[in-house]
């Protein structure tokens, strides 16, 4: 039993680790190719990085036919797009300041990150 | 002639960068195209000319690869494609849940029926294995995308519905399996089998996500209704010819003829003919709109009477409607300020819900009855199972959609998620008077001579000083000087002083136009005449004084009639139990007759452009959270310190973009029903809160035994996976019921 408890203890922590506490740092660089496929319930890549104060945009691809996958929502920007199905759609995106700004589905089971660098 | 444009094909199966050079090679030789470039990493090719897209098309499959044309899908053609998009995977989701309730029924009714589901003889295990093996298909086929997005959102390093219903259809599958194949490892008592719930759950999720995308379809209606508003076509004149062409091909300045019973296809002005035109889906007025030369026509209204011929001002994105549609899209996918704490609870909860069921677990085998191994695999999994918060992400969104669109219906625009709340919680309106509350355009109702002697030549002199002016008073004393037929003289050194009046030479004399106080800053003798001034006032006309080389010449009386529904409006705000407050630049004994006539008492006159804001700043430091409605032009100030701006729009205006909610309609009853649709919303979207918040905070405790102790009662799994099915579908449903509500009887 103490094995099963140490087990699930180790479990929890396991968990907290993974969903929380890791911090991924690989992120996809702005260039003229940057497409997210929205498929199997998240973005890819979901760690994009940008510089600040240009304006830029993002292609998605939506291979899910899920509703849930069907709208794309940067909500500190006010931007909430429909993504079609099977066709890439350009989201422009402002000059942005410094940060990380988040995007989601609309019901925020899918969850990417938008990293916003000060330019070297 | 076909309009220079820059087409962007997508190019299918370029697998190597020498394609490009085919391709554009291919492109470029095309006459018609000016420069074709390909974007290799993005597959894509830009081309720039006038070349028609199927030959472009058909130029790329020469050598050898297809291309799809990303331009010039219409939003009805997308809207159709989603449609087609939902309903195909509609019907994946019927034959998965099907597949799946085809063995989850009649194995639940085995379970209730007959008994036990337990492994104790070798045919049992035999039995339970062919079902297994079963359970195992209908995991492939009705539920394979759970697992394969469960597994990739976990090495993203996040967690959804996938992953809580992997977890927990895999635990009671997995158990399952090893009951059957080592029952010796497992207590006697624990030997029970699950696999009628990871059927039955698949299947009811399957069922839930269908109805759901069904009910989801009928939220965007408002859409789908504005979408249709537009015409599909335009009769254009080139070249002394009428053709009919698509919407999307009509160009700026071309000549459009619409005949009765025809859609406007773009935005225009009247050039020749005249009509009445319905505009009623645009702006929720009733009656049809006299339309003259050189009057505005608005794309998706319906001409009713007569045929005119109209120059394209606003031709694609940029007519009124697109961009209505565009404004009513965005603020669908907004959200409101009461959406964020669920959105904050949605972003932690998976994980979350993983610990608690991993907590239970450990708990039912450390203080569980026998047998604890089930107790605890089946507290576990149905703490996971009816866990998923995604009702309670769809709780706000989809009340926001329907109630937005509801609002447009009614001709209210309303810009966001926050300006839809905030005007649910509004104690007191402001309103200012002329173009408001009035009709915003003024006739002169009586001239009264001081030391002049002919009223037609008062009428001429101060016509000719206004003429410069765009002030709707001053309008208004023009086009009475034109009625009368009176020829205007040109204006020197005109001035004009907000809030004050005008000042400028005209004919050598020096000319005076405004209130007393413009008078008395000028030294100009206006004693005699106050009381003649007041008596207009008290009748509701605005006086102004008229000073011919420092000489008062006469009182010019003008009157801006009331809207016909303003009182009715009005009574229904308060009613509503919302103070309504008065502004207006006119002098106080109009102001005070207007407020009068509409029931207003609380008012505010001779208030400067540039004062409007501080009186609203006043009542919001009184504790009021205001609502300001304006024109948009002059009120932009105040209407942008208000809480809440409402603007009084066309649709054509730029105040749609500017306001957090326009009126499409000049009448008030659009502020009432803009707020009845807010606060119907924001009851809708507590309703929603409350219902998914049950599911889960109810829902999990209850799923991990709490009342066992107590009752012996422990929920099943399959009552988990129905419960978390049919929590979005409540929300929908519930959102959906919005759509019903009558913003007019409230």
């Amino acid at each position: 039993m103490l094995i099963i408890n140490i087990l699930g203890a180790l479990l929890i922590l396991g968990i907290v680790w993974w969903f929380w506490l890791y911090k991924p740092t690989g992120a996809s660089e702005n260039s003229s190719d940057m497409l997210v496929t929205v498929k199997n319930g998240i973005y890819e890549p979901a760690r994009l990085r940008i510089p600040a104060g240009e304006a830029t945009s993002i292609k998605f691809l939506r291979e899910e036919a899920s509703p849930c996958a069907g709208t794309v929502v940067f909500s500190d920007l006010e931007i909430s797009e429909e993504l079609p199905l099977n066709k890439q759609k350009t989201i422009h995106l402002p000059a942005l300041t410094p940060g990380t700004y988040s995007f989601t589905c609309q019901m925020q089971m899918y969850r990417g990150e938008l990293i916003v660098d000060d330019k070297p | 002639m076909i309009q220079e444009q820059t087409v962007k094909l997508i190019i299918e199966g370029a697998g190597c960068s020498s394609c490009v050079g085919k391709i554009e090679g291919a492109l470029n030789s095309i006459s018609g195209v000016t420069a074709a470039e390909m974007n290799f990493a993005e597959r894509s090719v830009s081309v720039e000319g006038s070349a028609p897209i199927d030959d472009l098309i058909k130029a790329v499959e020469s050598v050898g690869y297809n291309a799809i044309s990303t331009e010039g899908v219409s939003e009805d053609d997308l809207m159709d494609e989603k449609e087609a998009a939902d309903f195909a995977y509609y019907k994946r989701l019927i034959r998965e849940m099907t597949i799946a309730l085809t063995l989850g029924v009649p194995l639940m009714a085995y379970s209730l029926i007959v008994g036990e589901m337990t492994v104790t003889t070798t045919t049992e295990r035999i039995v339970w294995l062919i079902i297994g093996l079963l359970t195992a298909g209908v995991m492939y086929f009705s539920g394979k995308h759970f697992y394969i997005g469960a597994w990739k959102s976990f090495w993203n390093h996040s967690a959804n519905m996938d992953t809580l219903i992997a977890l927990g259809t895999g635990t009671a599958w997995i158990y399952s399996m090893v009951v059957v194949f080592f029952p010796a490892a497992v207590p006697d008592m624990a030997r029970h089998v699950y696999f009628e719930a990871t059927a039955m759950i698949i299947g009811l999720i399957d069922l839930g996500l269908a109805l759901e995308l069904k009910a989801r379809g009928r939220t965007s209606q408002a859409i789908k209704r504005l979408i249709g508003l537009q015409a599909k076509t335009a009769r254009v004149i080139r070249d002394d010819k009428e053709i009919d062409i698509p919407i999307e091909n009509v160009l700026l300045n071309d000549h459009v003829r619409v005949r009765p019973g025809e859609k406007i296809p773009v935005d225009g002005i009247v050039i020749d003919g005249h009509t009445a035109i319905d505009e009623s889906m645009l702006t929720g007025e009733p009656m049809p709109v006299e339309k003259k030369t050189s009057d505005e026509v608005v794309a998706g209204t319906l001409n009713k009477t007569g045929s005119v011929v109209f120059k394209a001002t606003r031709v694609g994105k940029d007519t009124a409607l697109a961009q209505i549609i565009n404004m009513v899209k965005r603020a669908q996918n907004s959200k409101p300020p009461i959406g964020r704490l669920a959105d904050i609870i949605s972003a932690y909860f998976v994980p979350v819900v993983m610990i608690i069921a991993v907590v239970s677990a450990l708990v039912w085998l450390n203080f569980g009855p026998e047998p604890a191994v089930a107790f605890a695999i089946v507290s576990a999994t149905t703490v996971l199972i009816i866990a998923c918060p995604c009702a309670l992400g769809l709780a706000t969104p989809m009340s926001v959609m329907v109630g937005v669109g509801k609002a447009a219906e009614a001709g209210v625009l309303i810009r966001n998620g926050e300006a839809l709340q905030t005007a649910s919680k509004i104690t007191a309106m402001v309103l200012d008077k002329t173009g408001t509350i009035t009709l915003g355009a003024p006739k002169v109702t009586s001239i009264h001579l001081v030391h002049a002697k002919e009223k037609d030549r008062v009428l001429e002199l101060a016509a000719s000083l206004e003429a410069g002016s765009e002030h709707p008073l001053a309008m208004s004393i023009v086009e009475s000087a034109q009625e009368q037929g009176l020829s205007l003289s040109s204006v020197k050194n005109f001035k004009a002083i907000a809030g004050h009046g005008v000042e400028g030479v005209v004919e050598g004399k020096e000319l005076l136009f405004g209130n007393e106080k413009l008078m008395r800053d000028h030294s100009v003798n206006v004693n005699g005449a106050v009381d003649v001034a007041q008596q207009m006032a008290a009748e509701a006309n605005t006086p102004m004084y008229f000073a011919v080389d420092g000489v008062l010449a006469a009182i010019i009386a003008v009157s801006d009639p009331i809207k016909e529904d303003s009182i009715e409006a009005i009574k229904r705000l308060q009613k509503n139990g919302i103070k309504v407050v008065m502004l207006t630049g006119d002098n106080r004994a109009t102001a005070k007759a207007v407020a009068n006539k509409v029931g207003i008492t609380e008012f505010f006159a001779e208030v400067l452009p540039e004062d409007k804001s501080d009186k609203v700043a006043e009542l919001q430091m009184q504790g009021e959270v205001v609502g300001m409605t304006g024109d948009g032009i002059n009120d932009a100030p105040a209407l942008a310190l208000a809480n809440v701006g409402f603007a009084i729009g066309t649709g054509t205006d730029v105040a749609i973009e500017s306001a957090d909610i326009t009126l499409m309609r000049g009448s008030l009853h659009g502020l009432a029903d803009a707020i009845a649709v807010s606060k119907a919303t924001l009851r809708n979207i507590k309703q929603n809160l409350f219902g998914a918040f049950i599911y889960n905070v109810a829902g999990v405790p209850f799923a991990a035994g709490v009342l066992y102790p107590f009752f012996g009662l422990l929920l099943s799994p399959v009552i988990a996976g129905a419960a978390m099915a049919f929590s979005s579908v409540t929300v929908v449903t519930n959102a959906n019921r919005l759509r019903l509500f009558k913003a007019k009887e409230h």
